[in-house]
């Protein structure tokens, strides 16, 4: 079999023998404790009924998580740009961005419902700081490491600064930067639940998937808390899936990451 | 009356900060529209020399004119050819001509034209939307080579342009740039190991010795213009890469 249909083929096998085990499990279970694991007809029939709750939290969780991003897209860029323009910069600012990394965000979330209040601010806050700092380093880490014979030809034709800096530092910095926004993609919607979870509130009309979770959960809704829980997986893959194709368009012509057009 | 020297040097040195002498007294006349390659063991400080032309680095002594000026302020009258193909690899091969040619300040109604020149002059001219990963080695180096050509330079400087091709390929390219420089006149400092392409491209060529660096020897070459395929095959030819290959070996054993 061809490696393509492979790749098709093998996680849905994966998947068909799960679902069996899982129904296997469940059945093994004694009556008790069946409510431990719910079937996936039951998943689904739960998601059904609360299909209206579960895609506007979905829609909430993605206002916070896309508003959190863009502004930490916008922010780490300046300050890349800053750190990679100045080393003093650079050195002052590394060890704090890595003191608010190390920063669990459980432990944040309540400073940031002292400073601007529960709901889709803090959720957009989180969500921020989350995604902040693998951009920040990353896009760093590009604009400082632009090939050296590069930066010659650039000098030999007396560049400006300003054209050494966006005609060569700043695209040669690019795969560096889709890096960090590939992994700040994949951290932006699980920091929005998290920070819904622990900073969020009914905002919008109920709140994002955090909340509903929480809500599922002290309702002892176990299919529904399920449903809630592929609902943020699938947001995930919306996500990187995303993320991925800006990245596919930027660099796929050129950069060695992506197979050669001409194969 | 002969036109000024396009590049002097009297007397250079340089050093790296506090390290040994790179190149010790080097003296160099070079007339406009001369081909002179630099052929001496690894080390010799070649690359250094070609740099200071270029004024990419500064002499530590001594004097160096190129067309009268400074390198720094004769800047526009000189292109570099790395060892590397050193283009973009997010622009396409014309994007890379036009590049350079934007950065240089060439305005933009002149750079479409010259970009296609320039290509079709390296007989890429067909690959011109083609990134530099669907390009061979020796077609990213002719990128490179118009791209240099673009900035319609009085100086070109090569260092060790072909020096990762293959022969055939290389001696293909030597052809093709002498005959590109019938058409564009500009005068070639050209680094190279092989004796037969510097035998082969040169109007004089210069032996160096390492450590210091300096000029151990100054061999003309007479060899009849045009220079082609046919002139490989040629008794004198024969003779001038079996003599520079003995002067080499003297001078490399003696550094040894
Ligand atoms: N930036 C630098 N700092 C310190 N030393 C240097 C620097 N560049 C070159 N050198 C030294 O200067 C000497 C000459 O180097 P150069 O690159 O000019 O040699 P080369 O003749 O071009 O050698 P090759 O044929 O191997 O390219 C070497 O000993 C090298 O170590
Ligand atoms: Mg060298």
């Amino acid at each position: 079999m061809p490696r393509k249909s492979l790749s098709i083929f093998l996680p849905a096998l994966a998947g068909l023998l799960v679902i069996a085990a899982w129904y296997a499990i469940r059945f093994s279970l004694v009556a008790d404790f069946k409510f431990l694991l719910p079937t996936p007809d039951e998943i689904l029939r739960a998601f059904r009924a609360n299909h209206a709750a579960l895609i506007r939290a979905a829609l909430n969780t993605s206002e916070g998580a896309l508003l959190g991003f863009a502004l930490a897209v916008v922010v780490s860029s300046t300050a890349s740009l800053a750190m990679a323009l100045s080393p003093a910069v650079r050195f002052s600012l590394y060890p704090y961005l890595m003191a608010l990394q190390l920063t669990p965000l459980p432990v944040l979330a309540p400073i940031c419902v002292l400073w601007v209040g529960a709901g889709l601010k803090s959720v957009s806050l989180l969500t921020f700081l989350i995604a902040f700092f693998p951009l920040a380093v990353n896009t760093t880490q590009g604009l400082v490491s632009t090939d050296r014979n590069l930066v010659e030809l650039f000098r030999m034709w007396r560049a400006s600064p300003m054209q050494e800096l966006f005609l060569l530092r700043v695209p040669s910095a690019l795969p560096y930067f889709f890096t960090g926004l590939r992994i700040a993609g994949t951290l932006a919607p699980i920091g929005a639940v998290v920070a819904d979870m622990n900073a969020g509130s009914s905002f919008n009309d109920g709140g994002g998937l955090g909340f509903q979770a929480t809500i599922y959960s002290a309702q002892a809704k176990f299919p529904a808390l399920f449903a809630t829980a592929a609902t943020t997986c699938l947001l995930g893959f919306i996500f990187t899936g995303a993320v991925l194709t800006l990245s596919w368009f930027a660099l796929h012509q050129w950069h060695d990451s992506y197979e050669r057009a001409d194969k | 009356m002969s036109a000024p020297p396009t590049v002097e040097l009297r007397d250079v040195s340089k050093r790296f900060g506090e390290g040994p002498l790179v190149l010790d007294g080097v003296n160099l006349v070079a007339a406009s529209g001369e081909f002179i390659s630099f052929i001496g063991p690894s080390g010799c400080g070649k690359s250094t020399l070609l740099r200071l032309i270029a004024g990419l680095t500064p002499a530590s002594g001594g004097a160096l004119a190129v067309d009268g000026r400074s390198p720094e302020a004769a800047a526009a009258d000189l292109a570099f050819v790395f060892q590397e193909p050193t283009l973009l690899p997010w622009l396409t091969a014309a994007a890379n001509v036009d590049l350079a040619q934007k950065v240089r300040g060439v305005p933009v109604a002149d750079r479409a034209a010259s970009t296609r020149r320039v290509l079709d002059l390296v007989r890429l001219g067909d690959r011109a939307a083609a990134f530099p990963r669907q390009l061979s080695g020796g077609q990213k180096m002719r990128v490179s080579i118009a791209r240099a050509l673009s900035l319609s330079p009085k100086i070109l400087l090569l260092d060790e342009p072909f020096g990762a091709l293959d022969e055939l390929t290389r001696e293909h390219l030597n052809e093709e740039l002498l005959a590109i420089r019938d058409r564009q006149a500009w005068t070639a400092f050209f680094v190279t190991h092989s004796v037969a392409e510097a035998v082969f491209l040169s109007t004089r060529l210069l032996v160096m010795s390492a450590n210091p660096g300096r000029i151990h020897v100054e061999i003309p070459i007479p060899l009849p213009w045009p220079r082609t395929a046919e002139t490989r095959l040629s008794q004198p030819y024969y003779e001038l890469v079996a003599r520079v290959s003995r002067v080499l070996r003297s001078v490399d054993t003696a550094a040894a």
